[in-house]
């Protein structure tokens, strides 16, 4: 499949119609047409430690955008609550959109340090998800994101062992793999992706490594950067600054 | 709401810090029983291969029925995969769209490969001739059966039999590296997994090997120990202590593998060891210290010392023997569901231990994986009703 | 061919026969009878990302309120809020621009929903403002002090503590309390309003902490060490933090 047809596809998405609904639907459609190429955009996010407040606005926006199942248990991004005390214990959870925070009850001077961490998929440059799929339903754009094709995953759940990120869980409505898209649907029309989106700190900076100037260029060239689990040699793409070592 | 209820009750038995996601455990008891049955169809192949290749004359009365039970039990093998896919009418697509990179794919091909190359063609030559004089001493549906079996073959002539003979042979050298690619590869799909420390190992296929070997042989000796009291006929003690003699070395090269795998992450001490050593003891303190390595090998071990330095009775010792036997079987199905089980126990964050509830009822419950466990010895029964291992006179003793 | 087969035995060229059936089947149902969107794995790739990029909207980005609502934009972006999204606060807004009259954004009055932010909580940075819900006005809803839209305490804050509750805590338990942030820290009048930028000083010569605590101090009942002799290259609180209780 050369790229033409790739496009002349895209093309047949938005002339469908509907599917967008309304008026700015077809405004995008007539914008993708004409300049969204996937081979000219690489993605990828950085997320800045010192500036996230755990308020889990990510969280809860994430769920509403991609109908992610509202219990409590299944997340597409996630926020983790540190704490390091002077003894060197480490107590971590992950925090609660809804109700206050239990637990909260911390002597000051027993905090050695203290800071949350956003997670989601780190749509991987060297996917382990993607290696291990056995029909091949889950795989790489060419704008590097990873998707799961839910019409062909068979729900062997491979993908979710071979994941070192805890990242994908098995959807309990459509028996299928499920995970983070970086929002791909709101990409491609050049919306950004959700939790950057309603993120209050902008503690989520999102963009594009082909492009010279965006965003996610200045944060990387502004901060030292570090990625989860580097020994596993996954390559992450989502990008962390000011990120403690007891963080994995 | 129900589902919400399910989840608080997991979250109260969860200990430190699980990645929210981790809540669920993929792969529950019908991953344990697919590794424990393709082990059973290695190892009793592998016995059946020590009568052809080896020519170890003394276990000639073992290998037609380790011939049979290894085809019961691969039978049945892809039905626990198939049973606890999310969405199992798509099993089709890892034919039609493989991906080539992954070591699950491979499945369906090692599978089949296994079982029309190997076990079924190698059947079918040792049985060939034996189907055409039954079929021609039958009458009626059975008749027709066999004959259909025998692919309406007629030939028994000499020259036709010793070209079986040589078939049958050389189908088993080739179903030996296959049988190791069986098992050793299912022991691949989990030590190739680099996230999760508990799997991750090279020793990992050769230790599924080892021990698939061991749960083969134990069990061929078991049936063996069965089947032909049941059917008449007298236990050939030369033939059982030689197989519990194989039993004996198998099962210490398997115990000296996972004592190396053991030692050496303990001396290695990499940056899991501290959550593998929780996880070993407190939620697998049961299962893997008492039932896999005391009563599944230290003890069936110690059993098969005593009955080699102390000349033995031949009731005691067959006595022994059953249940070493049994002691094994409890021991491997224990290895089988500490790998799968309890390398889905700890959080990939290394920070905490989640747990596994095994449902009773549902389809990937408790009732199915019994099921599963039993339709082999069904379908075994079955198959030696219609091919009888034994002859009359081998039944008598007779040589 | 012929002979070859002749040279073989009987039974050998049945089971031949039967293993050549089972794979001409196989080659005729994978050439003529599976339809190709079965077996193309291009095919497949091109529907799932058409299928991920059809997905329906909820969020509709922070640039497309401007274009109705003049006045709160205008107000937001000089305020300290100007760097949230619109639906940070006022929730999933697609469905509000494509029917703009019958479906309208939640706007959230309560103060649970504010706390998700500004609720004390010690892992969020210091200098981040935040309050006890339950000290702060209880049961006073924020808006009545304060405009969502460009936040402003109603006056300058009065103490540190607004903003910098994590240190005004710990200090208040440690040997320090009854000093003022000021006797430590000058503040230029700025630093209210670019917090980030104007930054307040921090003592910088050793002989400030000597006052009390060197050897011959004649403060009473304070802990006093030869100064000359103690650490010399470093300031004190390069090694001791004052804020806790202790010193350390």
């Amino acid at each position: 499949m050369d790229r033409r047809d790739f496009l002349k596809h895209f093309c047949w998405v938005i002339s469908s119609g509907g599917v967008l609904g309304g008026v700015s639907a077809d405004a995008w459609a007539r914008m993708l047409n004409k300049t969204y190429d996937t081979t000219k955009h690489y993605y990828g996010m950085g997320i800045d430690i010192d500036k996230c407040i755990g308020c889990g606005r990510c969280m809860e926006a994430c769920k509403t955008e991609n109908d992610v199942p509202a219990v409590p248990y299944y997340f597409r991004t996630w926020v983790e609550r540190y704490v390091i005390k002077t003894d060197r214990t480490v107590s971590v959870n992950t925090i609660n959109m809804e109700s206050d925070e239990p637990g909260d009850v911390l002597v000051e001077k027993d905090v050695l340090r203290s800071f949350f961490v956003p997670k989601l998929c780190n749509q991987c440059d060297h996917p382990p998800c993607v290696q291990v799929c056995p029909v091949g339903a889950t795989f790489k754009t060419d704008d590097g994101v990873i998707l799961v094709d839910s019409k062909r995953c068979i729900g062997c759940r491979y993908c979710i062992q071979a994941c070192p990120y805890g990242a994908r869980y098995l959807h309990p409505e459509t028996r299928v793999a499920d995970k983070c898209t970086f929002c791909y649907h709101r990409l491609v029309k050049g919306l950004l992706p959700v939790c950057v989106e309603v993120c209050p700190k902008q503690a989520r900076v999102f963009g594009d490594m082909k492009s010279i100037a965006s965003p996610l260029g200045r944060f990387t060239r502004m901060n030292k950067i570090h990625v989860l689990k580097p020994s596993l040699n996954t390559d992450p793409k989502v990008y962390y600054a000011n990120l403690d070592g007891e963080v994995n | 709401m129900e589902a919400v209820q399910n989840f608080m009750e997991l979250s109260k038995q969860v200990v430190g810090f699980i990645y929210p996601n981790e809540i669920d455990i993929q792969w529950s008891i019908l991953i344990v029983v697919y590794p424990y049955i393709t082990g059973l169809v290695a190892g009793a192949f592998i016995l059946a291969s020590l009568v052809k290749v080896f020519n170890v004359k003394e276990l000639q009365p073992t290998y037609r029925l380790a011939m049979l039970t290894a085809l019961a039990f691969l039978l049945i093998a892809p039905l626990p995969l198939q049973l606890h896919l999310g969405r199992p009418e798509r099993s089709y697509e890892m034919f039609i769209t493989p991906n080539l990179s992954s070591a699950m794919a491979m499945f369906g091909f090692v599978y089949l490969w296994y079982l029309m190359l190997v076990l079924l063609l190698e059947i079918w030559f040792e049985y060939r001739r034996d189907m055409i004089v039954w079929s021609s001493e039958s009458t009626g549906l059975k008749k027709w059966v066999l004959k259909f079996l025998s692919l309406f073959s007629t030939d028994i002539s000499e020259k036709a039999v010793a070209f079986d003979k040589k078939t049958v042979k050389i189908i088993t050298i080739i179903g030996i590296p296959s049988a190791f690619l069986l098992h050793g590869y299912v022991g691949f799909i989990f030590g190739s997994i680099k996230a999760n420390p508990w799997w991750s190992s090279v020793m990992m296929p050769v230790a599924f090997l080892f021990s698939a070997i061991v749960s083969g042989i134990a069990m061929v000796m078991l049936l063996y120990m069965i089947m032909v009291p049941l059917r008449g006929g007298k236990i050939d003690m030369k033939c059982l202590d030689k197989v519990a003699s194989f039993l004996f070395y198998t099962v210490i090269v398997d115990f000296s593998i996972e004592v190396l795998d053991f030692i050496h992450r303990l001396y290695e001490s990499e940056e899991s060891i501290k959550i593998l050593s929780q996880l070993v003891t407190t939620k697998l303190f049961m299962s893997l210290v008492v039932l896999q390595i005391l009563m599944g090998m230290l003890l069936p071990l110690g059993l098969m010392v005593v009955i080699k330095v102390f000349r033995l009775q031949e009731e005691v010792r067959k006595l022994l023997y059953f249940v070493c036997g049994l002691l094994i079987q409890l021991g491997i199905f224990s290895t089988r569901w500490n790998v799968v089980i309890g390398g889905q126990l700890f959080s990939k964050s290394f920070r905490g231990l989640t747990t596994y509830k095994m449902e009773l009822m549902g389809i990937e419950g408790f009732l199915v994986a019994l099921a599963l466990l039993i339709i082999p010895f069904v379908i075994l029964s079955i198959l030696i009703k219609l091919l009888p291992p034994w002859k009359k006179e081998e039944l008598a003793g007779v040589e | 061919m012929k002979d070859f087969f002749k040279k073989l035995p009987e039974q050998a060229v049945r089971v031949v026969t039967v293993f050549i059936g089972l794979v001409l089947i196989l080659l005729v149902v994978w050439r003529f009878i599976l339809p190709p969107e079965l077996k193309d794995h291009d095919l497949q790739i091109t529907a799932t990302v058409e299928r991920e990029v059809a997905k329906e909207i909820k969020y509709a980005g922070a640039q497309i309120c401007g274009q109705c609502h003049e006045k709160e934009p205008e107000i937001k972006k000089v305020g300290y809020h100007r760097d949230l999204s619109c639906e940070s606060c006022h929730g999933a807004a697609q469905k509000h621009v494509e029917n703009p009259t019958e479906v309208k954004p939640t706007s959230p009055k309560k103060r649970d929903y504010c706390s998700y932010c500004h609720k004390y909580n010690s892992s969020r940075p210091t200098g981040f403002p935040q309050i006890n819900p339950d000290r702060h006005n209880p049961r006073k809803p924020c808006i009545t002090c304060h405009n969502p839209h460009n936040p402003k305490p109603p006056t300058t804050p009065r103490s540190c503590a607004a903003c910098h509750a994590q240190i005004e805590r710990a200090k208040a338990a440690s040997y320090h309390a009854l000093i003022a942030c000021a006797v430590c820290h000058t503040t230029p009048e700025k630093h209210k309003v670019s917090p980030r930028t104007v930054i307040p000083t921090k003592p910088d010569k050793r002989e400030f902490c000597g006052k009390c605590h060197d050897k011959g101090s004649s403060r009473k009942g304070v802990p006093t060490v030869d100064m000359a002799a103690h650490g010399e290259k470093y300031v004190c609180w390069q090694c001791h933090y004052p804020h806790t209780l202790g010193g350390i």
